[in-house]
């Protein structure tokens, strides 16, 4: 059981604030996730719901109690470290004990959790070896065990898989999720990566420059970006923005081409940006009709799909979704029509949403 | 191409094996006088003069016995381990103590603080020696082992905190974060977790100080006039008189002296070679 709100959170290191007022409610059982850019401030949020740093202004609630001034252990809050800190003279058994022990539990007890945590996370093998005997995966999961045995309410995650290998990060993410259903509390996930982010969440905040840009499911993140931040953010390959503008029901951008739309924004701005993602565009030498004028850059060929890069006027290029039998010459001129459902309207002045 | 092997070839052994020559020189160098001094404690006087160089009859123990059974070795050797000893515990402790404050906890003037250290390893303690008496002979410790700790300690803590501050520096903070987490307080994430971490700087810090402690002649001599709480190396001066100079006797105090440093040495060698390659290898 842990809900959290966050109430106006603020944190300064000496004269530099850098987090801006974070206000957040989490509900019991949710896998929530903080991405963003390195230096967003995510993990320092972390760091503050941990109560490793003390929190400068604003509130923290965990199931309605005030957690400001609760020493970290006391919170019922347990963390696993970027470098999963594992006590290094300590074997894997001695390492998930100590938590355990100093929670003041009967011996009983700490060796009824650690059998638990060691089944949970397949650990049997290991409990006799020292961290620098484990590879890094098995680290990681000892760090986790080492969590788990305190029993928290709340489970901290700082960047767990940025040490991993490619192809073990999978795996683990599936374990992470796997674990966050069986332990039946409240998880909190620090990433930079959108990818774990989308994958992994119930719920994702989105941090830049220490401010939440948007709090909301993958789907909606995905499908409905608050910003062009949000919009630049998630989704992969990046979204591509156009300044265009209205003129009637037709939208223009200067020196590319035009299209007619029957929904446009209904904000009186008449030059904003638009917003498509790569599987919202379609690509054709024949260049009639209604569309914006292109050249193509490179195609890349992943299999099961193709990613044309064009340039669009000025700006980098934009990557387009295609079927994988593909083929583009580089510096060939093209037509790129959107799919009126799927554009992204911003304000060019404050980067919001604009409603259509 | 010749050329390259044939430059090769003297870059492996020409390069390689100056490099032995020289260390193997050295290594004659700084283990004669040892050698010779072992040698002497099994030689009679006359024997040390004629052939000072030769081997000894390894049987010849008279000296070594005369030196436990007859002088007030075993009396200096108790005051040395005691001196010694706590002035070794007290550096360590407050040593690491410290070092933790000004690696870890963040506030005003902790970089002063060390500072203040350092300038410790820049003064000339022997030129202090006179408002140093001085100020011994009011707090009534002349004649008392705990004038030789409290310079010892006061010597010997520079050099620690400045290896520890180093040591605990470059272990990373999410250890400490991790068992805040858990739940240990202070002086537990002390005992605990930093403790076992920072034990190669301790044997550093530790040996570094033990050897010119324990040899240290200088300041037992300006403070112990007492017979009973004098040190080995200035217990070892009064072989000189009193036996007319009987070199033998003197070498065997000096080796059996010197042994209990040497047993340590090779004891902790490993831990010592381990903690000054600690930062290297990671």
């Amino acid at each position: 059981m842990a809900r959290l709100s966050l109430r106006g959170i603020k944190k300064r290191f000496k004269a530099v604030e850098v987090l801006h007022g974070i206000d957040l409610d989490v509900n019991d059982r949710e896998l929530i996730v903080f991405v963003g850019p390195s230096g967003c401030g995510k993990s320092t949020l972390l760091r503050l719901i941990a109560g490793l740093d003390q929190i400068t202004d604003g509130e923290f609630l965990l199931n309605d109690k005030r957690m400001n001034e609760v020493a970290p252990s006391r919170r019922g809050i347990a963390m696993v470290f970027q470098s999963y800190a594992l006590y290094p003279h300590m074997n894997v058994y001695e390492n998930m004990a100590f938590g355990a022990r100093l929670m003041g539990l009967s011996k009983p007890e700490v060796e009824a959790r650690i059998a638990e945590a060691t089944r949970m996370l397949r650990l049997e093998a290991l409990l006799e070896r020292k961290p620098r005997e484990l590879s890094g995966g098995q680290r990681q999961r000892v760090a986790i065990g080492r969590a788990l045995v305190r029993k928290p309410q709340l489970l901290l995650l700082d960047e767990p898989l940025s040490n991993l290998d490619a192809a073990l990060r999978s795996e683990v993410r599936l374990e992470i999720a796997r674990l966050h259903r069986e332990i039946g509390g409240t998880t909190i996930y620090v990433t930079h990566d959108q990818v774990e982010a989308m994958t992994l969440a119930d719920r994702i905040v989105v941090m830049n420059g220490g401010r939440i840009e948007q709090f909301g499911s993958p789907r909606e993140l995905y499908e409905t970006p608050a910003n062009t931040f949000v919009a630049n953010f998630i989704g992969s390959p990046r979204m591509a923005m156009l300044g265009v503008e209205r003129e009637g029901d037709r939208l223009i951008a200067p020196g590319i081409g035009a299209i007619s739309l029957t929904r446009l924004p209904s904000a009186a701005d008449r030059e904003f940006l638009m917003g498509v993602r790569p599987d919202g565009m379609s690509i054709s030498s024949d260049m009639q009709g209604e569309g914006f004028a292109a050249q193509v850059v490179y195609t890349e060929y992943l299999g099961d799909s193709a990613y044309v890069y064009v340039k669009m006027g000025e700006g980098a290029p934009v990557s387009i979704r295609c079927t994988p039998d593909t083929q583009y010459a580089p510096d060939m001129p093209v037509k790129i029509r959107v799919l009126p459902d799927k554009l992204h309207f911003f304000s060019s002045k404050t980067s919001q949403r604009l409603a259509v | 191409m010749r050329k390259s092997v044939e430059s090769n070839t003297f870059r492996t052994f020409g390069w390689d094996g100056l490099i032995q020559i020289l260390l193997i020189g050295n290594s004659i160098v700084m283990l004669a006088p040892i050698v010779i001094m072992v040698f002497s404690a099994f030689k009679t006087n006359a024997q040390i003069f004629q052939s000072p160089f030769s081997i000894p009859d390894f049987t010849n123990v008279k000296s070594i016995l005369r030196v436990w059974n007859e002088t007030d070795f075993l009396l200096y050797m108790g005051n040395s381990l005691i001196v010694t000893g706590a002035s070794i515990a007290l550096i360590l402790i407050l040593g690491t103590m410290a070092a933790y404050a000004i690696a870890r906890y963040e506030f005003r003037g902790s970089g002063l603080i060390l500072l203040f250290f350092l300038a410790g390893l820049t003064l000339p303690l022997k030129l202090a020696i006179i408002p140093l008496f001085i100020q011994m002979r009011d707090f009534g410790l002349i004649d008392s082992r705990l004038s030789l700790i409290f310079i010892y300690v006061a010597t010997g803590l520079p050099t620690t905190v400045f290896i520890m501050t180093g040591f605990i520096r470059s272990l990373p903070n999410e250890l400490e974060d991790a068992a805040r987490m858990d739940g240990a307080n202070e002086a537990r994430i002390m005992w605990s977790i930093m403790l076992p971490l920072v034990r190669p700087a301790m044997v550093i810090a530790a040996i570094q100080n033990v050897v010119p402690i324990w040899n240290d002649f200088f300041f037992p001599l300006i403070f112990i006039q007492n017979n009973n709480l004098k040190t080995l190396p200035q217990g070892l001066t009064t072989f000189m008189g009193e036996f007319g100079t009987d070199w033998g006797v003197l070498f065997s105090g000096l080796t059996l002296s010197a042994l209990p440093i040497i047993i340590l040495y090779i004891a902790l060698s490993r831990q010592f070679i381990n903690g000054m390659t600690a930062g290297a290898i990671k």
